[in-house]
């Protein structure tokens, strides 16, 4: 394989709601940060990508006018997926294995505010069978909960331990929209909203956007001192209907990792798509993460979800650390679908 | 395809053809800046476009960003309530909400000030009259209906005005012949 | 790093219909995925990843449907992958599955395009306002007949054009068992006396609305060896290229836009295609009101701009013209949204493996695909052959 790594990442401050802005007026500035930031400009790049979804949008064809922030004149070769803009970025990886393309910007962006995010979300679920009953992601979560509480995966005070120590790490993030410090105890003495899960096991809801740019070989050397070269990037789904899996483990999650390399280990850090506490729990161990790696450095999903960036921001935050130098070796997750159903799992590493 | 068997008791029983999932979600846009700063325009019986800087083309109505340079359109710029009509389209058929009587026409209208037309609905003039070229104006809904909606110009009726030649970009000589991607 | 030779060693499509109720979405994608399966000789256990195309998920009212799917599509345990560029969406997604085995990353891909539009109203998944930008007033019809205007004036075409290709591509058609149209009293006044709806596009100028599917396999050069010496000869793919612009600029020009010639002119340097007209064999190219089919021979330099028109009044674009385009009754036949550049595609590649049937060019071996989207902004095309590239 072509070597491919990530050179810059930019991203929004995640609100709880951006009252002022439209999507591509959100966009723009990221866009602009993420060119400085690779020290690219608009025509050193000959692929762009993006990720987002219609449905929260609310407008068919939403990801039309952003397009326009990124000024797509004379034409550009260009591709969405409706997908998290990490996804985005695994096309892009695959467009710069071909060789015709040295050069890439991926960006991804939702806004959950304009609607009832809990309602739109469960328009992703079987049609005829489930999703009449619009079961929100809260409950569904609550129920992947139960599953491994009961089966001993793991405990409640791991999963406040989760909580607690994200959004202490967020304290250190300032996009982060979710930041505080409780301890185990205190999150512990929370009354449970969907019982098992307490609202400090829950994602933030939010508005967001973030940008990568990634280079091939030398381009990435000329423009960036550290990349973080993408050693090992896969992806792999479960089927959606829970009653078809043990909701306790995430098998898409361990396989995709197999793949990327993570069983080489030898992480500092690892940036994990998990909206909920349990569900980091779930994909330390599907990718035999041990304690020695620090997750979620940036606070993670629990601190900010900006949905359709989440993921993206996962691969800008670990790919930074690298960037900067404080980290060696990382793992960077995206998941997509309720309860861990799809995930994308990448190895990223800079050179000593 | 595998032939599935059903247990006898349900062998008689109708397939179901469909089921219906009646479903409403409610969406609280934003608008942004660039289309407040426009509608709040329209309200006071003015068209408001934007542009990055002076030089730069004049976008009505402003989305937020010029999509050639990818840049916030940060400056305003007040254009006219009258343009060119730059083409159109007769419309016989009826849409979801559409009150207009059949047939009616909706033009594209490049208003003087602008480099990029808008669609709007051109009545006051019999369909067979409308013509590329003919100069238009805005007719406004009475003050006390005026609100930060497209609606307030309730369509667009012809001037008494010579035509105008109007070209669109590429009309004369195809765009491509001319670009250095394309001759590379 | 660099392009292995991708072999189309798999072709399946449903048949089209206004409402296939007889189908789930699962058993939609499953009708067109196991025939491109049973083409190819593979079961689903054979295929390392599946990637899925369609338009707006409004169409159906199912958020991300390929993920309620996956199991559908024999995706459990594998990459699931999907793609949406608006209406080019059929072509961009064949060309984002093609990659995974152009870029050696898998050896058998599946890709599947569908729309099942009678799930919920079509016309107001299209027309649906966007917020504070003028309403359209008339849907998608009324948003593309004033670029057809445009190209009247200036390519100065005589007004039964329109009618000529809807005839052509009608009757076409009819050599399509799996099309969706099948009017056999179609005519030359039919069509002109067919109600006005935008003029200058009359009702049969316009496409229908379609729930079907397509899907195809690719294979590596090896699983196409393979399948040749079977017997079963694949069609090798020459070249893919995209372009998108914006959908409303100042310099754009939205009736023959840049993106359109700069796709072509990619997709012929690959194929080492330097005089199109001449060395391609047949095209099927995404034609949804019937004057875009002089446009597109324009905007894809087949032909001198402002003479489009003449081929087709020429006959070159019929079945049995020098450059026979949409053989397959077209998308003015045929038109599940999101599947339509797919169709176009898979069409394109099974005229080039000689198993077109009763719409069959003779002696086809290097054809066109193509599929634009959006405000005429979004391009997608490839280039496909009956020899290796």
């Amino acid at each position: 394989m072509r070597d491919v790594a990530i050179i810059g990442f930019a991203q929004t401050p995640h609100v709880r709601r951006q009252p002022h802005l439209n999507e591509v007026e959100m966009l723009m500035p990221v866009l602009e940060e993420v060119r400085a930031a690779a020290k690219v400009t608009k025509d050193d790049i000959g692929f762009t990508v993006s990720g987002s979804t219609d449905y929260l949008a609310g407008v068919g064809f939403s990801f039309v006018m952003t397009l326009d922030g990124v000024g797509p004149w004379p034409p550009i070769q260009e591709s969405h997926v409706e997908m998290d803009g990490a996804f985005a970025l695994y096309e892009a990886w695959v467009k710069l294995q071909l060789g015709d393309v040295d050069c890439a910007l991926i960006y991804g962006y939702g806004k959950s505010s304009p609607g009832p995010i809990h309602e739109v979300m469960s328009r992703q679920l079987d049609p005829y069978n489930v999703a009449p009953l619009w079961p929100d992601q809260i409950s569904l979560a609550a129920m992947q909960a139960r599953v491994g509480l009961e089966g001993k995966a793991f405990t409640e005070e791991q999963m406040a331990e989760v909580a607690s120590r994200s959004r202490r790490n967020a304290l250190d993030n300032p996009n982060a929209q979710l930041r505080w410090d409780r301890s185990v105890e205190e999150i512990l003495a929370e009354e449970p909203i969907v019982d098992p899960l307490r609202r400090s096991d829950c994602p933030p809801i939010s508005d967001g956007a973030a940008a990568v740019i990634i280079a091939a070989g030398d381009v990435a050397r000329d423009h960036c001192e550290r990349p973080a070269w993408i050693r090992g990037i896969d992806h792999r789904i479960d089927p959606m209907a829970l009653g078809l899996r043990d909701l306790g483990e995430s098998p898409s999650a361990r396989l995709a990792g197999e793949k990327a390399g993570v069983g080489a280990g030898g992480f500092d850090i690892a940036e994990l798509h998990a909206p909920f506490t349990h569900q980091e729990l779930i994909l330390r161990a599907a990718l035999g993460l041990g304690d020695e790696v620090a997750v979620n450095p940036s606070g993670g999903a629990l601190a900010a979800n900006p949905v359709m960036a989440t993921g993206l921001v996962r691969f800008g935050e670990a790919a930074q650390r690298i960037i900067d130098g404080t980290a060696g070796r990382a793992v960077a997750h995206c998941t997509s679908g309720p309860c861990l159903q799809q995930n994308l799992v990448a190895v990223l590493e800079g050179e000593n | 395809m595998t032939e599935i068997l059903l247990p006898a008791r349900l062998q008689d029983v109708e397939a179901v053809r469909s089921v219906r999932t009646p479903a409403s979600i409610q969406y609280s846009y934003t608008p942004g800046q660039a289309s407040s700063r426009y509608l709040k325009g329209i309200a006071q019986r003015k068209i408001i476009g934007a542009r990055v800087e002076p030089g730069a083309k004049v976008y009505v109505p402003p989305r937020g960003a010029d999509p050639q340079l990818g840049k916030p359109t940060t400056e305003q710029v007040e254009v006219g309530d009258r343009g060119t009509l730059v083409s159109f389209c007769v419309v016989n058929v009826s849409f979801h909400g559409g009150t207009q009587e059949i047939p009616y026409t909706t033009g594209n209208i490049l208003l003087d000030g602008s480099d990029q037309p808008i669609m709007h609905l051109i009545q006051e003039c019999p369909v067979d009259q409308v013509r590329i070229g003919m100069r238009l104006e805005a007719v406004w809904v009475d003050d006390a209906d005026l609100g930060p909606t497209m609606e307030s110009i309730r369509w667009f009726r012809p001037l008494d005005e010579p035509d105008l030649d109007v070209h669109i970009p590429g009309e004369d000589r195809p765009l491509w012949l001319d670009s250095e991607e394309f001759n590379q | 790093m660099g392009h292995e030779r991708v072999a189309i060693v798999g072709l399946g499509q449903t048949k089209h219909a206004p409402t296939r109720g007889d189908v789930s979405m699962a058993g939609l994608v499953r009708e067109a995925a196991s025939r491109a399966l049973a083409d190819a000789q593979m079961t689903w256990q054979d295929i390392d990843a599946v990637v899925v195309g369609k338009a707006p998920d409004f169409f159906e009212g199912v958020m991300m449907p390929e993920l309620f799917l996956a199991d559908a599509l024999g995706a459990v345990g594998k990459p699931l992958f999907r793609v949406h560029t608006a209406g080019s969406v059929g072509g961009s997604t064949a060309i984002v599955a093609s990659q995974l085995v152009a870029a050696g990353i898998h050896e058998r891909v599946l890709t599947v395009a569908f729309e099942k539009q009678s799930e919920s109203n079509a016309m107001w998944a299209l027309s649906m306002p966007i917020p504070f930008q003028p309403p359209l007033h008339a849907g998608a019809g009324g948003y593309f007949a004033p670029h057809i205007r445009s190209y009247m004036r200036r390519s100065k075409a005589p007004d039964h054009i329109g009618i000529l290709v809807a005839l052509k591509d009608r009757l076409n058609a009819l050599k399509n068992p799996y099309a969706h149209l099948h009017n056999h009293e179609t005519t030359f006044d039919s069509i002109k006396d067919s109600i006005m709806l935008w003029d200058p596009i009359r009702f049969d100028e316009t496409c229908p609305s379609s729930d079907g599917a397509f899907a195809i396999v690719f294979g590596s050069e090896k699983v196409g060896d393979e399948a040749a010496a079977q017997g079963r000869a694949p069609a090798w793919i020459h070249g893919t290229s995209m372009r998108s612009e914006p959908t409303m600029s100042a310099d754009r020009d939205t009736v023959l836009p840049l993106g359109g010639a700069l796709c072509a002119k990619d997709v012929y340097r690959q194929a080492g295609i330097t005089d199109p007209r001449r060395q391609v064999d047949c095209a099927e190219i995404y034609v949804p009101f019937s004057w875009f089919e002089p446009m597109w021979m324009e905007n894809l330099l087949f032909a001198e701009p402002g003479d489009g028109w003449r081929m087709t009044e020429d006959g070159a674009t019929a079945l049995d013209g020098d450059l026979p385009v949409n053989m397959s009754g077209g998308v003015l036949s045929t038109n599940p949204i999101g599947a339509s550049g797919m169709i176009r595609f898979g069409e394109a590649a099974m005229q080039v493996r000689g198993q077109a049937g009763e719409h069959q060019v003779d002696g086809a071996r290097l054809a066109v695909g193509h599929a634009y989207g959006g405000g005429s902004q979004f391009f997608a095309m490839w280039v496909v052959g009956s020899e290796k590239p």
